[in-house]
């Protein structure tokens, strides 16, 4: 691991890469599997399905900055687990927003 | 547009994919690692979540203001030079001969400022602008004016955007004349049977012909001029003060001088992400351009 230090590899980014990566995955693995063929939406624009997913996480990244900048990152619960307890944060509530909108841009984009 | 597309082929880019994971992706993610994290060296990191971009994105902290205001130097500066360089390539290119020896001339004279590194242009206009020995500013302050570069907020500006003028006009130039070069003759010849004056031969054949080429002219100079570093960093340093101070310039005062990795970390993904949405608008409209024309084109 000491190769790899200079990484300064954490639990939350390891997660967030790695789901970053399964997404990717599934998307390559279903446009190969499953052809697909160009639609134009809201946006008037031809786009497919990995279009429509590199619009999804800028949007989030964008959602996310714009909450953070915002609204700020206040906690909003606190849920009992472990000793301390698990605070939750507010932008969460931009992660929701995120799906939401992602939600929406596969389906009208 | 029901046609579907074999996205087999996208399986012949994976030597090239691993190749760039090493070159980009690797990096790019330890630039999200360190963004989360606060270091004092020695491979020591400290959990600090989104504190950074709290920070960054809060314009009354030292970083955010900091950025905040390098941002905006960014984007004046960009629409300045997109400002000249533009309608100043189109003029460069339509004054250009069309045949005979003075083609390959003009074109190896326009070539010239772009083939000249970055850090030389910035040593070439440092020494130009000097009062003392520069032909620049010699001349300026035997003319009276009170030019120097290097304690004038105003005078620096001019400086660097006279510098990125004569540097990369050529290239809008260029590709101006490209798209000049594509028009054929038969819509100069038609032009002249309706007696069509210099203007409207410009406005409906020669600017509508121009529009791809000038969209790509947009996009380079706009993405390069966002992302300048080397040339404001060899003439001013970013000075006088911080008044040419680009983000750039910033993040690696920040990286480098400060040794904050985190905080340049967040800044640079930050940076990162509007080149990313930038980009991505340019292409969509250009592609998209070309795309609506074609059926027009095909049809006429």
């Amino acid at each position: 691991m000491d190769s790899i230090a200079w990484m300064a590899w954490t639990a939350p980014t390891a997660i967030f890469f790695a789901a970053l990566a399964c997404t990717l995955g599934v998307m390559t693995a279903l446009a190969a599997r499953y052809p697909e063929a160009e639609r134009v939406g809201v946006l008037r624009i031809p786009t497919t399905r990995g279009d429509r997913l590199f619009i999804s996480l800028i949007t989030a990244a964008v959602i996310h900055l714009a909450w953070i900048g915002l609204v700020g990152t206040d906690t909003i619960a606190s849920l009992p687990i472990g000793e301390e307890g698990f605070e939750v944060s507010s932008l969460w509530l931009a992660t929701a927003i995120s799906l939401a909108s992602a939600v929406a841009i596969f389906r009208t984009v | 547009m029901d046609k579907t597309i074999n996205n087999k082929a996208w399986f012949l880019v994976l030597p090239v994919f691993l190749l760039v994971a090493f070159s980009a992706i690797l990096p790019l993610m330890t630039v999200v690692n360190y963004s989360m994290q606060d270091t004092f060296g020695n491979n020591q990191f400290f959990w600090n979540g989104v504190g950074w971009f709290k920070e960054l994105l809060d314009p009354s902290t030292d970083l955010g203001g900091r950025f905040l205001a390098s941002l905006g130097r960014n984007l004046i500066f960009s629409l300045a030079i997109l400002a000249i360089e533009v309608p100043l390539g189109i003029v460069v290119a339509l004054s250009m001969p069309r045949a005979g020896w003075t083609v390959a001339f003009c074109l190896v004279v326009l070539a010239l400022p772009l083939l000249i590194p970055w850090n030389v242009v910035g040593t070439i206009w440092q020494i130009f602008g000097r009062p003392d020995i520069g032909l620049l500013g010699y001349t300026l302050t035997s003319m009276g004016i009170d030019y120097n570069y290097v304690s004038n907020d105003l005078d620096a500006w001019f400086t660097v955007i006279i510098m990125d003028v004569w540097h990369w006009t050529s290239l809008v130039a260029l590709l101006c004349y490209a798209g000049l070069k594509s028009i054929p003759d038969a819509y100069y010849q038609a032009a002249q049977i309706d007696g069509a004056s210099r203007w409207a031969v410009f406005t409906a054949i020669q600017l509508p012909k121009m529009h791809r080429v000038l969209l790509i002219a947009v996009l380079l100079r706009f993405m390069d001029s966002f992302m300048i570093y080397t040339e404001p960093f060899v003439v001013t340093g970013g000075g006088p003060g911080n008044s040419t101070t680009f983000i750039s310039i910033e993040l690696v005062k920040i990286a480098l001088g400060q040794f904050d990795l985190g905080k340049a970390a967040a800044l640079s993904l930050v940076y990162n992400l509007i080149i990313l949405i930038v980009c991505w608008v340019f292409y969509t409209i250009m592609t998209n351009a070309g795309a609506e024309r074609r059926p027009t084109e095909g049809g006429a």
